[in-house]
C-alpha cells in the first residue's frame, strides 16, 4: 500500500507544473488583454489568403513572442 | 440620405462617387484607394463604415523630427529596430484590428504591430532605416488612425502591471482544490484501516498547501485589519482575519495532537471566495484614464524660433521652454506656457480651462495664459514662465492633488461589521463562559468554532459583487465609474454642483438667428454655395440650416484660415467671415448708415456682398436636451448649485430652467470653485460635482464624487471618479436612483448572509461543528450571496433601462422644442 506516498506525489506534482504553468503566463501578461486574441484569431483565415506561408508562420511566431 | 462607405457619416450634397461607393469627402476617399492599393479592403467587409476622416494637419507632427523627442517615445531602439506604442482613441472596432495588425502591408519598414483593442494602444516594431518615427504616425493619421500624443508620454514609465491579485487568487483556488481533494476521505469518516494508516500524511499535505494561502493570499486581509485596528476602526477585515487565524492554529492545533482533520478546506475555501469577490469588484476600463491632469492636454513639443537667428525655426520639447524664447502658435494649436503676444492676431478660445463660453481676442502686448486654443492665424508669443509654473498648472500645486484620494467615507460594509464584530465576540465569549461551567473539555472547540462560522464570508461578498454589477451596468450605460465604492457614495450624495459651459451646455454651435439687412434670394443661393465649399465647423452648420436654397457651382472660392471665406459667381461676390474680415471698417451699413460696433461675448459670421455689409448670423452655445427634467428630479432630494466660469449673461434663462432653490455664481475661477466645494463639505454637505473641462479639475478633485461628462470619453477629461457621455447626461438622476437601489441590495443580502451566521452558530455554541458541515456552510453561503446580489442588481439594471427608453421618446419630443424655440439675448 506504500504505493499511496508515489501516487500523491505524483498528483501533487502535476497539480504543482500546471500550477507554474499558471504562474508563468499570468507573468507573461497573457491576461492583460483577454480580448484582443479572441478577435485576431478569426483573422487567420485572412491572413493565409493574402500572405505566402513561411511569412504567416513567422508573424504566429512573433505574435507568440510578444505576448 | 447617403452615407459614407468609409465613416458612415452623412453626405449631405457633396456626394463623392468611387468605383460604386460612395464618400463624404476627399479624405475618405483617399483612405479607401489606400486600402484598395494595398489590399486591404476586408477592412469594409468586418464591419460597415468603421473608418474616420482623417485630419488635415500635414504640419502637426513634424516635431517627430527631433531627435530627442523620438528617444523620448521609444520604448525600445536597437540595431534599427525600434518598437513604439500608441494610443489611438479611434480604435473602436475589429475592422481596427484588423487593419493595424496588417500594417506590415502598407509599408515595407514595419515589422509587426499588434493592437491592444481594451486599452486602445498599437504596439509597433519598425526598421528605422526604412521607415522613421514620423512616417509612422504620419502613415497611420492618413488612413484615420491618428495617435494622441501629449505631454503625458514625456514622463510615461514603463507602467508594471499588478498583477497580484490573479496570483494570490491563483495560490488561493489552486490551494483549495488539492486541500478538497485530500480531505475527501475523511469527509466520509470511513474506519478503514489504510485510510487510517495514512491519515497523518494527508494532513499534513493540506497543512502545506494551507501555509501559502494564509501567509501570501490573505495577507491583504491581516494588512488592512492591522491598519484598520491602529486607527480605531473596526473594518470588515478584522472579523476575516481572526476567522482566518482562528481556523489556521486551531486546525493546526488539531492535527498536531490528532484530534481531527481540521478545517483547511473551508479556510482555503473562504480566502478564494472572498478574493473572487475582490477581482469581480475591481472592474477597470482600460482605455479610460480617471487620474489625468493638464500633461495629457498639453502638445509634447511646439515651435520655436531660433535665438539670435533671422525665423529659423526648431522644435522644442515643452519642458525646455523658458523664459525669454519665442514660439510660435498655428491655428488649432495649444498654448502650452505663459507668455506676451509678439505677433499676429490672436483669438484665444480657453473654454476648457476657464469655462469661458466665448473665445477672447487679445491684442499685441498682451498677456496670454497657457491652456488656451488659438482660433485665428499663426501668432508668435515671447515666454514669460516656464510650463509648470503657468496660472493654469499652478491649480495643480494645490495640496488636494497630492493628497491622493483617501476618503473619510465609511462603507456600508464597514458600519454594518462594526457592530457585527462586537456582536460576534461578545457571543464567543458568553459560549465559552456557559461551557467553562458545563463541560470544560469543549470549551476551547466552542470558543473557536463560534469565531470561524462568524467569519463574515457571505457578508464580505455581499457589497463587492452588487457594487461590481452595478460598475458593469453603468459602464454599459455609458457611464464609467474609476471605482465600485463610488457607486455607494454617490447614494449618500445631497449636493449636485454642475458646471455650466460645456457641461450644461454642448460644445456645438448652433445658429440662433440671424440679424441686418435681410438677403436676397440671389444673396442667398450664392451664401449657400459657398458655405457648401467650406469645412469651417461654423460654415457647416449654417449651410445645414440653409440646405434649401438651390446650390450652383461657383467661379472662385478662397478661404483664409480664421478669417473667413470668398466666393464669386458671375459678378457677384460675398465675403463671409469675421467682422474684420468682411471689410467693416471702410464699409458702412446699408441700413443705419453707421459703423457696426463688433459685439464680443458672441460668435457671429458676418456677410457682405459686392462691398456691401448685409448683417450677421449669430451663434452660441446650446444648452443639452432634457435640462429642465434633469434638474426637477435632482432637486427632490438635492440641493443644485451651479457654478460656472463664465460671466451672467444667461442667469435669466438659467433660473427658468432651475427649481427656485438653486444656487447660481458666475465668475468661479478654477480654486474659486475648489474652495466653494469645500466650504459645502464644512457645512456638512455631501457634494458630487459634475464638470467637464480643466477648470473643474479643484472641485472634482475636492468633492465626493466628481463626475465628467464628456462628448468623446476617449479624448481627454481631467482627473475624476467618473466619465459619462454626454449623450446620457439626462439620465443622472436614474443612475444615482440606481445607486441608492444598490445599497437596498447590499442590505437585504446583509440580512440574508446573517442567517447562515445565525445557522452556523447554532452548531458552534452547540459544540457540534463538524468540518464537513464547515466545509458545506462557508461555500454555500458565499453562492447563494452572489446569485442573489447578481440577480437583484440585473433586475433593477433592466427596470432602469426600459424606464429609460420612455422618458428618452419623450425627451425628444421636448428636444425640438427647446432648439428652435428662441433663447434669450445674451
Amino acid at each position: 500500500m506504500s504505493i499511496i506516498y508515489l501516487l500523491l506525489t505524483i498528483s501533487v506534482f502535476v497539480a504543482v507544473v500546471f500550477f507554474i504553468a499558471f504562474v508563468v503566463s499570468v507573468r507573461k501578461g497573457q491576461y492583460d488583454d483577454t480580448y484582443t486574441p479572441s478577435v485576431r484569431m478569426l483573422f487567420e483565415d485572412e491572413l493565409v489568403k493574402e500572405k505566402p506561408a513561411s511569412e504567416e508562420k513567422k508573424s504566429t511566431v512573433l505574435n507568440q513572442s510578444n505576448n | 440620405m447617403e452615407t459614407c462607405y468609409h465613416c458612415g457619416d452623412d453626405c449631405y450634397d457633396s456626394v463623392l462617387e468611387h468605383q460604386g461607393k460612395n464618400f463624404c469627402c476627399n479624405g475618405c476617399k483617399t483612405v479607401y484607394e489606400i486600402f484598395q492599393e494595398h489590399d486591404l479592403s476586408h477592412y469594409y467587409e468586418l464591419q460597415s463604415s468603421p473608418g474616420k476622416t482623417p485630419s488635415e494637419t500635414k504640419t502637426a507632427f513634424d516635431f517627430l523630427e527631433n531627435e530627442a523627442i523620438v528617444q523620448k517615445l521609444l520604448e525600445f531602439d536597437e540595431q534599427g529596430t525600434q518598437i513604439v506604442s500608441f494610443t489611438i482613441p479611434h480604435i473602436h472596432c475589429s475592422s481596427c484590428i484588423w487593419v493595424l495588425e496588417n500594417l506590415q502591408k502598407m509599408h515595407a519598414g514595419v515589422i509587426h504591430s499588434q493592437v491592444n483593442f481594451p486599452k486602445k494602444t498599437v504596439r509597433i516594431t519598425f526598421a528605422s532605416e526604412e521607415i522613421s518615427l514620423k512616417e509612422l504616425v504620419v502613415l497611420l493619421s492618413r488612413i484615420g488612425y491618428e495617435p494622441s500624443i501629449s505631454l503625458d508620454d514625456f514622463s510615461k514609465k514603463r507602467s508594471s502591471v499588478d498583477r497580484s491579485l490573479i496570483y494570490k487568487l491563483g495560490v488561493a483556488g489552486f490551494a483549495f482544490g488539492n486541500i478538497m481533494f485530500l480531505s475527501f476521505p475523511e469527509y466520509f469518516e470511513v474506519d478503514e484501516f489504510w485510510l487510517d494508516q495514512f491519515k497523518g500524511m494527508f494532513r499534513w499535505l493540506m497543512f502545506a498547501f494551507s501555509v501559502p494561502v494564509v501567509f501570501y493570499a490573505a495577507q491583504d486581509y491581516f494588512i488592512s485589519a492591522f491598519k484598520g485596528l491602529r486607527s480605531r476602526v473596526l473594518n470588515i477585515d478584522v472579523p476575516i482575519a481572526i476567522g482566518i487565524t482562528v481556523l489556521f492554529l486551531r486546525s493546526t492545533l488539531e492535527i498536531i495532537m490528532h484530534w481531527g482533520t481540521g478545517f483547511f478546506d473551508s479556510l482555503a475555501g473562504l480566502v478564494f471566495f472572498l478574493l473572487l469577490g475582490k477581482l469581480f469588484q475591481q472592474k477597470t476600463y482600460a482605455f479610460l484614464s480617471f487620474e489625468r491632469d493638464y500633461k495629457s492636454y498639453f502638445p509634447m513639443a511646439v515651435m520655436r524660433l531660433v535665438r539670435g537667428s533671422k525665423g529659423e525655426e526648431e522644435h522644442v520639447q515643452v519642458y525646455d521652454l523658458k523664459k525669454g524664447d519665442r514660439i510660435l502658435i498655428r491655428n488649432a494649436e495649444l498654448i502650452p506656457a505663459d507668455g506676451v503676444l509678439l505677433k499676429g492676431t490672436a483669438l484665444i478660445d480657453y473654454s476648457f480651462v476657464t469655462g469661458e463660453a466665448e473665445p477672447v481676442t487679445k491684442n499685441i502686448g498682451e498677456t496670454i495664459f497657457a491652456g488656451g486654443r488659438q482660433q485665428a492665424g499663426i501668432i508668435e508669443i515671447d515666454v514669460l514662465k516656464p510650463v509648470a509654473q503657468s496660472y493654469l498648472t499652478q491649480l495643480w500645486n494645490n495640496a488636494i492633488f497630492s493628497k491622493g484620494s483617501a476618503s473619510t467615507f465609511e462603507t456600508i460594509t464597514n458600519q454594518i461589521s462594526r457592530r457585527f464584530t462586537i456582536g460576534i465576540l461578545l457571543i464567543a465569549f458568553l459560549a465559552t463562559t456557559y461551557w467553562l461551567l458545563i463541560d470544560t473539555s469543549i470549551a476551547f472547540n466552542v470558543f473557536t468554532a463560534v469565531l470561524i462560522v462568524a467569519c463574515p464570508c457571505a457578508l464580505a461578498l455581499a457589497a463587492p459583487f452588487t457594487l461590481g454589477n452595478m460598475l458593469r451596468i453603468f459602464g454599459n450605460e455609458k457611464f464609467y465609474l474609476k471605482e465600485s465604492h463610488v457607486i455607494e457614495e454617490m447614494a449618500s450624495i445631497d449636493t449636485v454642483v454642475f458646471d455650466k459651459t460645456g457641461t450644461l451646455t454642448t460644445n456645438n454651435k448652433n445658429v440662433i438667428a440671424y440679424e441686418g439687412v435681410s438677403l436676397s434670394e440671389e444673396e442667398k443661393q450664392l451664401l449657400t454655395s459657398t458655405l457648401r465649399a467650406s469645412s469651417h465647423p461654423l460654415s457647416r452648420a449654417l449651410y445645414k440650416m440653409l440646405r434649401e436654397h438651390d446650390v450652383y457651382t461657383l467661379d472662385e472660392f478662397t478661404e483664409e484660415t480664421g478669417k473667413g471665406i470668398v466666393g464669386v459667381h458671375g459678378a457677384s461676390e460675398i465675403k463671409i467671415g469675421s467682422l474684420a474680415f468682411v471689410g467693416n471698417d471702410h464699409l458702412s451699413s446699408t441700413h443705419t448708415g453707421s459703423k457696426i460696433k463688433p459685439n464680443t461675448g458672441r460668435t457671429e459670421v458676418h456677410i457682405a456682398t459686392t462691398d456691401t455689409y448685409k448683417g450677421c448670423y449669430v451663434f452660441a452655445n446650446s444648452y443639452r436636451t432634457g435640462m429642465e427634467a434633469l434638474f426637477t428630479d435632482i432637486a427632490e432630494t438635492n440641493e443644485i448649485v451651479i457654478l460656472s466660469g463664465d460671466n451672467d449673461g444667461e442667469r435669466d434663462y438659467l433660473q427658468k430652467l432651475l427649481p427656485a432653490s438653486a444656487r447660481l455664481h458666475f465668475n468661479m475661477k478654477p480654486d474659486h470653485k475648489l474652495a466653494f466645494i469645500e466650504s459645502l463639505q464644512k457645512q456638512g454637505k455631501r457634494v458630487m460635482m459634475v464638470g467637464d473641462g480643466l477648470n473643474d479639475a479643484g472641485a472634482l478633485a475636492q468633492s465626493d464624487v466628481g463626475i465628467v461628462i464628456s462628448e468623446d470619453i476617449t479624448l481627454f477629461s481631467p482627473a475624476c471618479d467618473g466619465i459619462m457621455d454626454a449623450a446620457r447626461f439626462s439620465d443622472l438622476p436614474a443612475f444615482m436612483k440606481l445607486s441608492k437601489s444598490a445599497i437596498g441590495v447590499i442590505k437585504y443580502a446583509f440580512v440574508f448572509s446573517l442567517l447562515y451566521n445565525l445557522v452556523g452558530l447554532g452548531f458552534a455554541v452547540t459544540g457540534n461543528l463538524a468540518p464537513v458541515v464547515a466545509a458545506i456552510l462557508m461555500p454555500l453561503s458565499s453562492i447563494s450571496i452572489v446569485v442573489f446580489t447578481t440577480l437583484a442588481t440585473y433586475f433593477l439594471g433592466s427596470r432602469i433601462k426600459k424606464e429609460k427608453t420612455k422618458v428618452r421618446s419623450k425627451k425628444s419630443e421636448e428636444l425640438t422644442k427647446v432648439i428652435f424655440s428662441p433663447r434669450p439675448s445674451d
